[in-house]
C-alpha cells in the first residue's frame, strides 16, 4: 500500500473518532496494520508524516493522544 | 516594572536555614511579570488551600508529542502574566556536565522568552524551564536546537534517561552510566519525542548498588551496576581502618544483609558465593575492599511512587548482563518488554503495574527470560514459579 493511502487512512480514523475516543498512537498503529494487513512500522512511519505535516498533533489529557489540531 | 503582590503566607517560607524557592521567585518576579504574577497566583493557593493551576492539553512543537507541558492559570483575569505558564523539559546531558556558556545562553533564552525560573533538575533529571507562552515555544525550541540541545520527553513516552556521575568522577563504577544514558537517548529519540507508550517509562542507570541517584525507586527500568567476581581484601588497610576507630564487628560484619562476612580482631574474611553485592562494606571501607572480575548490570523493573498498592521498587529480571557497547543485547531486551506492555498495558498502566496485574510468570515467558533465585523478592513469596504434572513426579 502507497504512504499516501496509509496516511489517509490513519487521517480518516482519527476524524472519525473525534469526540467520541481519544486515539493513542498505538491504537491507530494497531487498527491500520490490521486493517490494511500492513506492519506496524509502516504506520509509524506514516503517521509521523501527518504530525510533522501538521495535519495532526499530539494532545495530554492524562495520556497522549493523536488528533486533528483545532482549526 | 512588575506588580507587587503582598505575600505573608510564602513569606514564612523564607524563615529558618534553608534556601528558598520563594527568595528566588522573589527575584525573578522582580524583572519579569510572569514570575510576579506566579507569586501572586501561588499565595493565593496558600490562602486558599487550593491549586489554581489546569495541565495538559494541546501545547507542544511542531512534530513533538513531548518536551512541553501545558500549564494554565485557571484565574486567568486575576493573574493575566499567567494564563499561559507552560513548562520546557530540556534534555539533560548525561551526569549533569554543563559548561558555563551554556547555562549563560540557557538563561540569556528564558530571560527572554520565559518568566526567568528554572528547575535543576526537575525529578524526572530534564533541564526545566518553568513558565512561557503558547506563541514562544518554537522560538525557545529553535533557540536551544541551533546550539545542539533537544527536548526531553513528557507524556505517555520515553522520559529522558538519567544516571549517575559513574565512571566521570567515580572509581566504583561498574559500569558506563554516561555512554549507556547517552546510547539509550540516541537509540529511541522517537519513543522520546512521538508518544506511543500505554504511559511513561524511565530509564535510570546507577553504576553499583550504592545507587545515588535512587534508580531502584524511581526507574520503570533500573540499570545497576555490578560484578560476577570475589571482593579484594587489603588486610592491612582492614587494620588502619580499625586502628582509626572503626567498629568493624558492628559496622561492617553485622550490617551485611547476607551475613558473608566474619572478623576475629584481624582478618576479615568474606564468602564470596553468598554475597549479594549490595556495596554496604566496600562504600564503608574503600581503601580496603574492591570488587574484582567481570562487570556488568543488574536489569529491574517496575519501580513506582504512587502505586494503587503504596510505593514499589523496582524487581529483578535480569541478574548480570555484560553492558559493552552497543548494548544490543539490553537493547533487544527492552524491546519485548515494551512489546509485551504494548500488547497488553491498559491507558496509564505502568509496566510494573502490568507485571503485577498479569503475573511475572506471563511476564518472563513473552520477554523469553527463565526464572532465576535472584528474581524472587521476597522469601516464600515467588509465585511464578510453578510446576507441571510431569516436575511434580520426578
Amino acid at each position: 500500500m502507497e504512504k499516501e493511502e496509509v496516511k489517509k487512512k490513519i487521517y480518516e480514523l482519527v476524524e472519525k473518532s473525534m469526540g467520541k475516543k481519544k486515539l493513542k498512537s498505538s491504537d491507530i498503529q494497531k487498527t491500520i496494520s490490521a486493517e490494511a494487513g500492513i506492519s506496524r512500522d509502516e504506520v509509524k512511519d506514516a503517521l509521523k508524516d501527518l504530525i510533522d505535516e501538521g495535519k495532526l498533533i499530539y494532545t495530554y489529557f492524562g495520556g497522549s493522544f493523536v488528533e486533528i489540531p483545532p482549526k | 516594572m512588575p506588580k507587587k503582590y503582598e505575600t505573608p503566607l510564602l513569606d514564612e517560607l523564607e524563615k529558618g536555614p534553608f534556601p528558598s524557592f520563594v527568595t528566588e521567585i522573589k527575584k525573578a518576579a522582580a524583572k519579569n511579570d510572569m514570575a510576579a504574577d506566579e507569586l501572586g497566583q501561588l499565595e493565593k493557593s496558600y490562602r486558599d488551600k487550593r491549586g489554581y493551576w489546569k495541565h495538559g492539553g494541546i501545547v507542544g512543537v511542531r512534530g513533538y508529542g513531548s518536551g512541553v507541558i501545558g500549564r494554565y492559570s485557571s484565574l486567568p483575569e486575576e493573574f493575566p502574566n499567567v494564563a499561559n505558564f507552560h513548562t520546557v523539559r530540556i534534555n539533560s546531558i548525561a551526569g549533569f556536565f554543563y559548561t558555563s556558556k551554556f547555562l549563560k545562553e540557557a538563561c540569556d533564552i528564558w530571560d527572554k522568552y520565559g518568566s526567568g525560573l528554572t528547575n535543576l533538575h526537575g525529578s524526572t533529571g530534564d533541564f526545566v524551564l518553568l513558565g512561557t507562552t503558547t506563541e514562544n515555544l518554537e522560538p525557545i525550541f529553535a533557540e536551544f536546537s541551533s546550539r545542539g540541545w533537544d527536548l526531553g520527553g513528557s507524556g505517555s513516552a520515553l522520559r529522558t534517561p538519567s544516571c549517575c556521575v559513574g565512571p566521570a568522577r567515580c572509581e566504583w563504577s561498574n559500569i558506563d552510566t554516561l555512554d549507556i544514558t547517552y546510547s539509550i537517548t540516541q537509540e529511541w529519540q522517537d519513543e522520546m519525542h512521538r508518544p506511543a507508550f500505554p504511559y511513561k517509562f524511565k530509564f535510570k542507570t546507577a553504576g553499583c548498588a550504592v545507587d545515588c541517584i535512587a534508580s531502584i525507586a524511581r526507574a520503570d527500568c533500573s540499570i545497576i551496576g555490578t560484578w560476577k567476581g570475589n571482593i579484594a581484601v587489603d588486610q592491612a588497610e582492614v587494620a588502619n581502618y580499625a586502628k582509626k576507630g572503626m567498629n568493624i564487628q558492628e559496622e561492617i560484619v553485622n550490617m551485611c544483609p547476607s551475613k558473608c562476612m566474619s572478623y576475629d580482631g584481624k582478618e576479615l574474611k568474606i564468602n564470596d558465593a553468598d554475597c549479594v553485592r549490595c556495596m554496604h562494606c566496600i562504600a564503608k571501607m574503600t581503601k580496603a575492599l574492591k570488587p574484582t572480575g567481570e562487570k556488568g548490570a543488574t536489569i529491574l523493573i517496575g519501580s513506582k511512587a504512587p502505586f494503587v498498592i503504596g510505593a514499589t521498587l523496582s524487581w529483578v529480571i535480569v541478574p548480570f548482563i555484560k553492558m559493552e557497547p552497543p548494548y544490543d543485547e539490553f537493547k533487544d531486551l527492552i524491546r519485548k518488554m515494551w512489546e509485551f506492555w504494548d500488547e497488553h498495558g491498559k491507558n496509564r498502566e505502568r509496566i510494573g503495574e502490568l507485571i503485577i496485574r498479569k503475573g511475572m510468570r506471563e511476564f518472563l515467558e513473552y520477554i523469553g527470560i527463565e526464572p532465576q533465585a535472584q528474581q524472587v523478592k521476597e522469601p516464600r513469596r515467588d509465585p511464578f514459579f510453578f510446576w507441571t504434572e510431569a516436575d511434580l513426579q520426578k
